[in-house]
């Protein structure tokens, strides 16, 4: 199953090498990793999403908890949450495509970013799946490349 | 005032107490050297490969129950001392290790003699600090510490770029150490241990199996304590020799692949497992869906990472073990429905078990006339030393001969590489012991194979006469690989057989310590007895059966009720 999972970090020189080492040395996988600052300077957090059995996830949390520079750690999939990938895509936009692409993204929310002769960029934030879906619909248009961010959560706030 | 950062060093390692450091020069550390020089409080012991001063300061740190203290150069220095961190990492070994670094404005150049040793060792530490700025020095020194001896104790490295030992800095005064990130827990919770104490009350078959924790937070008497009161058999890891005596009645001996028949058994049919302080590593367990299949299991350790890691846990205790054994203990006493005495007695048709088990397979072996069997030359070593001295082992079958065959009744005698199994661990470590106690008897139960690979550190011993004793078991073989290949690979003896060996004897005298030959039987005694009584260094070679096994064995892979039991 997969997991997403916040990390938060003493921000400090190789801190990301001590998360990515561990996974890479026990053998967890990292399918998608994003890492930037919080509110406070010295805290990053970082969020990845792995996959693997609920005793595999579970040693990953208590083995990136054992790690001296690692603050806290959650389980988003524990909990109700909002993820949100970011994409860039540069899609084929000729005379007789431009109009779907356009249809295609206001759909989804997304917006041209850039204009070439011949090609949209296209950025736009979602879900994974969400994502996904897009990439699918505008494959057969003709997707030239696509760049696109790891996940990044946060917990909801509690009703009531 | 200003200091050094050299200096700076030198007065953190007086704070914390170090009394003796393991280390080997180099350019980027020649600075430290000389604050060493003009100082008289710390001892520095002179290895003759770094590798040495990691394990030196591993089975120093042990025998006093103290943090290690290594220092190694940058470059080659660092990279040679990698061995000695693993195995301390896997043993849970308190250690800080100090490498020179090139200067900080080099990093990143290539420059002679430079590696990221912190990269390198960041697997294989508990935690790791490159030094960067002048000011950061000394707390960096003083957190190392800190963590290396609480919590699951561990290695710490602490990389010095030789601009930051240089430097002139204010020392500042001591504080408590708080760490944002880092709170071990030591207290138990309340609920857990009533939950486990009711569960070993309600036990018809339970069993303590104890590892190196128990000797690493100092609570074999608590140990002691509990399987006293209730009747309980223990059985020890590798690790855990000597957390309970070895020589008592409720003692099964050591489990796992070359535990006794007795104590795999014992674990296979209990109704309650009492694992402290140990990790269910792969060797005591063997296959693992066939690990104490019928019992419930209480896990007490400090880090919750080793909790269900391997084997699921029904009564997780997240604790030191000292204090988690003192919370069982007196809620154990105060609680009426404990009657202690009912309940030794209620276990009694269960050890009858076990002592059942244990006649029909005891450990043994047999001695004829004309070859020295190891065993015996391991409790040669046992009775001639009233079971007192601080054995440390190679590794291969002379370590599980020595596990097998010393028993040892007290903690912190026994020093051996568990985890990582590194062959060339036990002469230095029995250097290490020597200097962490002067007056005792260290003896290096050794393989001919593993002692080859730290034998110049005879230099060593002889430097800072150490008096440590080497057994040598010597079968001219690689014999634990050679005993696989026996069994499990056609013998085999693809690369085992050591086809040139040195006279050990010979060897001894070159470095002007004492060398001393058995070849038979009745000269094993004879040459134990002068070899303890020598005020040197001595190698006592004892030409062993060359073919003997180690048994039982559990082959990798298999259940612990599979064992081979010749
Ligand atoms: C550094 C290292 N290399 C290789 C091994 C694999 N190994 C384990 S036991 C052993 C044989 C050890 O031979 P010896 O020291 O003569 O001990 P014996 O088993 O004969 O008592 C070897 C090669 C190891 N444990 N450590
Ligand atoms: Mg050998």
């Amino acid at each position: 199953m997969k997991h997403t999972i916040s990390v938060l970090l003493q921000n400090k020189p190789g801190v990301l090498s001590r998360v990515t080492g561990l996974f890479s040395g026990r053998g967890f996988n990292i399918e998608s990793l994003s890492v930037n600052q919080t509110l406070e300077a010295d805290v990053s957090c970082l969020t990845l999403v792995t996959t693997g059995d609920d005793a595999i996830v579970e040693q990953i949390t208590k083995q990136l908890h054992k790690l001296i520079d690692v603050i806290k750690v959650t389980d988003n999939s524990e909990t109700d949450c909002v993820e949100r990938e970011m994409i860039l895509i540069r899609v084929k936009a000729e005379a007789n495509t431009r109009a779907e692409v356009l249809r295609i993204i206001d759909i989804f929310r997304g917006k041209v970013v850039d204009v070439g002769p011949k090609t949209y960029m296209i950025e736009m934030t979602g879900n994974a799946h969400k994502l996904q879906a897009v990439v699918d619909l505008l494959r057969p248009i003709g997707i030239q490349e696509i760049v696109r961010t790891g996940t990044i959560a946060m917990i909801r706030a509690h009703k009531n | 005032m200003k200091i050094s950062g050299a200096q700076a060093f030198i007065k953190c390692l007086e704070e914390q107490g170090v009394e003796v450091i393991f280390g080997f020069p180099g350019g980027a550390v020649i600075d430290l050297y000389d604050e060493l020089l003009k100082q008289d409080k710390i001892t520095h012991v002179l290895v003759r490969h770094e590798q040495a001063a990691v394990h030196a300061a591993d089975a120093y740190g042990r025998v006093r129950g103290e943090v290690g203290v290594a220092l190694a150069t940058s470059g080659p220095g660092a990279t040679n001392t990698v061995t000695g961190i693993a195995s301390a990492y896997c043993d849970s070994i308190p250690m800080v290790v100090f490498t020179g670094q090139v200067p900080t404005m080099l990093i990143g150049n290539d420059a002679f003699q430079e590696v990221d040793i912190v990269g390198i060792t960041r697997p294989v530490t508990k935690h790791n600090y490159l030094v960067k700025k002048a000011e950061d020095l000394v707390p960096t020194i003083r957190e190392a510490f800190h963590i290396a001896r609480t919590g699951r104790p561990g290695p710490v490295l602490v990389d010095l770029p030789k601009d930051v030992i240089s430097a002139m800095i204010n020392f500042p005064e001591p504080q408590p150490i708080k760490m944002r990130t880092y709170r071990p827990t030591y207290e138990p919770h309340p609920g857990q241990i009533e939950k486990a104490c009711k569960a070993i009350l309600k036990a018809k078959k339970p069993v303590i199996y104890a590892g190196g924790g128990v000797i690493a937070s100092n609570s074999s008497e608590e140990l002691t304590e509990l399987a006293t009161k209730l009747g309980i058999p223990v059985t020890m890891t590798l690790m855990g020799l000597g957390g309970f005596p070895g020589t008592h009645d409720l003692s099964m001996g050591m489990l796992g692949m070359h535990g006794t028949y007795y104590a795999n058994m014992a674990v296979a049919h209990c109704d309650l497992l009492i694992a402290v302080g140990a990790r269910f590593d792969d060797r005591v367990t063997g296959r693992i869906d066939a690990f104490a299949p019928h019992a419930k299991i209480i896990h007490v350790d400090i880090d919750p990472s080793s909790i269900s890691k391997n084997v699921g846990v029904d009564i997780p205790i997240v604790a030191d073990c000292k204090h988690a054994l003192t919370a069982m203990n007196s809620w154990l006493d105060r609680t009426e429905a404990c009657d202690a005495a009912a309940t030794v007695k209620k276990h009694e048709p269960w050890r009858n078990e076990i002592d059942a088990w244990k006649k029909k397979h005891p450990l043994g072996y047999v001695q004829d006339s004309d070859i020295i069997k190891p065993q015996f030359v391991v409790e040669k070593l046992h009775e001639l030393t009233g079971g007192n001295a601080i054995i440390t082992t190679e590794v291969g079958q002379n370590q599980m001969w020595a596990a097998q065959f010393y028993k040892f009744n007290k903690p912190r005698n026994f020093m051996t590489s568990g985890g990582l199994g590194v062959m060339g661990y036990g002469f230095p470590a029995a250097i290490g012991a020597q200097m962490a106690a002067p007056n005792r008897t260290v003896i290096d139960i050794a393989g001919d194979g593993s002692l080859q690979m730290n034998i110049q550190e005879l230099a060593t011993a002889r430097q800072y006469k150490c008096p440590v004793k080497i057994a040598i078991l010597n079968n001219n073989y690689l014999g634990m690989v050679r005993q696989w290949q026996e069994l499990f690979y056609d013998k085999q003896y693809s690369a085992t057989v050591l086809d040139v060996a040195p006279d050990f004897v010979l060897l001894a005298q070159a470095y002007g310590a004492v060398g001393l030959r058995a070849r038979k039987p009745s000269e094993v005694e004879p040459v134990i007895k002068e070899a303890l009584a020598t005020d040197n260094t001595v190698i006592m070679d004892f030409v062993i059966a060359r073919e003997e096994g180690v048994f039982p064995m559990v082959p990798a892979g298999k259940a612990t009720t599979e064992m081979l039991l010749v």
